[in-house]
């Protein structure tokens, strides 16, 4: 199986490798959509882990272990709805249909965020500030 | 054959017929033109998309002792002060003082007028920092205050350009992204951006101007205000195709509104990457159906309104007049144009969504009795083009 995560590093714990960890202690395959880790701040890191369910659960158990808080409901790219007027213009710049128009009739945005990989082009293009980076 | 004084009547006793500018197409397709058009009374068009050409005129009441302003900021976003002592004007494209605009290319331009608008009207506090040079009865010379929409005495929206009637399509075919008020376009025409409400649009409903004229009474962001004169850069005179629905800019119209009675979701400051701050409200028009040719008008549908591709790396800003193709509203509101046999992205800027539900909003309030039509005072130039600069050599 295949989970998005999203982990926040409270006080950096840049001193242990944790992804060396998760792949060779844990056997996770992981897919680093985005991170950012600074000495001495707050981290933070978007990515899929795939394995088997048993080993997804040993490693974040390790990963609470180090006081890393995961997150597997929100991500790091928010949509708001009541900022979003509709307009469309993101949608020719999201490579993977995250956001979309489901119905052409009614041409309402809809934001899929387990299709969303992150790349920041929505941000750059919507002109009410209706989607945003947690980091 | 109707009067807009019967129409008004009917609406009134709360007996009008009133459907939307999309609801409109499938009904005169099922009944016939003949039999809609005794039916239904009026026809709610809308759009909700960004449009430079906006600003306000605000009134502060005197501070104690006197000021007369010569210069002010709101929200550090100057404001016009060359009018009267405590009249500002704002607006919605200026910058706020000290963003870097497009020196650290592209710029964000995250703050300016159009926000200043949004906040206004959300009920948002906002600073005045006026400076002066002090009079005999007017003696302050600096000042520094909050304030709200409700302690103004006058907030009057004004649009000199709105509503276009039609607009055209932004493509790039160099080799290099670009920033424009369409969108962000990526090279060799991989995207385009287009800015229309398409059937729903109010100019594309009523192409020569019967029944919009100066003086129409018209939902401003949910204020009911005017059209005061033709927009600037009205120009009718152009290329027409399908029941005269103009496939160029051509018509536009100037509106204004009182701020105090909008409704904060229509009113959204624009922030356009390496372009520029404008804003986007939300407009309503209803066409009374005076008689089946009226109706007839308002039955045009996205595949018939047409759409002028134009070049935005070079022919645009060099004035070359070329247009790459044409293509149809229903095409762009797919998603995906074809042009040349290629097939491009399409992305709008003004929102359909937004505009529907517009025109549902003004549909309600028409049937409900609580918005009158009105007959223009005088009718928009139908003859006219727009003329270039006039550049004299120095």
């Amino acid at each position: 199986m295949t989970k998005k995560m999203l982990l926040y590093f409270p006080e950096c714990e840049t001193e242990s490798p944790i992804v060396y960890h998760l792949v060779k202690d844990y056997n996770l395959m992981i897919n680093i959509f985005r991170a950012r880790v600074t000495p001495e701040e707050e981290g933070y890191l978007v990515l899929d882990v795939s394995g088997t369910e048993e080993d997804i659960r040993r490693g974040t158990d390790y990963l609470n272990s180090l006081n890393i808080q995961i997150n597997d409901t929100d991500k790091g790219v928010k949509w708001d709805s009541k900022k979003c007027v509709h307009c469309g213009s993101c949608v020719p710049h999201c490579p993977t249909d995250a956001l979309s128009i489901p119905d052409r009739k009614s041409m309402e945005i809809a934001f899929n965020t387990d299709e969303c990989i992150e790349c920041l082009s929505c941000i750059k293009v919507c002109p009410f500030e209706a989607v945003s980076s947690l980091f | 054959m109707k009067t807009i004084d019967q129409i008004n009547e009917k609406i009134s006793s709360g007996k009008a017929v009133v459907l939307t500018a999309e609801e409109i197409i499938d009904y005169v397709d099922k009944k016939g033109i003949e039999k809609a058009a005794k039916e239904v009374d009026v026809v709610t068009t809308a759009t909700f998309g960004p449009m430079c050409s906006s600003g306000c005129f605000l009134n502060f009441g005197h501070s104690k002792p006197k000021m007369r302003i010569t210069e002010a900021w709101l929200d550090d976003v100057s404001a016009y002060s060359g009018i009267a002592a405590v009249d500002l004007f704002l607006g919605a494209t200026q910058l706020r003082a000290n963003d870097p605009a497009n020196l650290d290319y592209p710029g964000d331009f995250r703050f300016g007028g159009g926000h200043v608008m949004e906040k206004l009207v959300a009920g948002e506090e906002i600073q005045l920092f006026a400076l002066s040079y002090g009079t005999d009865d007017y003696p302050r010379k600096e000042l520094r205050t909050r304030f709200t929409l409700d302690d103004l005495n006058q907030a009057t929206m004004v649009n000199p350009r709105n509503c276009y009637q039609n607009y055209n399509v932004a493509i790039n075919i160099s080799d290099k992204p670009i920033y424009t008020y369409l969108g962000y376009l990526k090279p060799h025409m991989k995207n385009c951006g287009y800015s229309s409400a398409g059937q729903l649009s109010p100019l594309l409903n009523d192409p020569y101007y019967r029944t919009i004229g100066v003086g129409t009474r018209v939902w401003l962001a949910g204020a009911q205000g005017h059209v005061y004169s033709e927009g600037t850069q009205h120009s009718p005179t152009c290329e027409r195709g399908v029941l005269g629905v103009p496939s160029e800019g051509a018509g536009t119209l100037a509106l204004t509104g009182d701020m105090k009675k909008m409704i904060p979701e229509f009113v959204r400051g624009v922030s356009l990457k390496g372009y520029g701050i404008s804003l986007s409200v939300g407009i309503g028009i209803p066409i009374p159906i005076l008689d089946e040719h009226m109706l007839k008008q308002t039955t045009i549908r996205d595949r018939q309104i047409m759409a002028q591709v134009i070049d935005y790396s070079t022919d645009y800003p060099e004035r070359t007049g070329k247009v790459l193709g044409q293509v149809s509203y229903e095409e762009l509101k797919s998603g995906s144009i074809s042009l040349n046999g290629k097939k491009v992205e399409a992305g709008g800027l003004s929102s359909y969504g937004g505009a529907r539900k517009i025109a549902g909003i003004l549909k309600e309030e028409i049937r409900s009795g609580h918005f009158l039509l009105t007959a223009p005072i005088a009718p928009l130039p139908i003859n006219q083009s727009m003329k270039p600069m006039k550049e004299t050599r120095s």
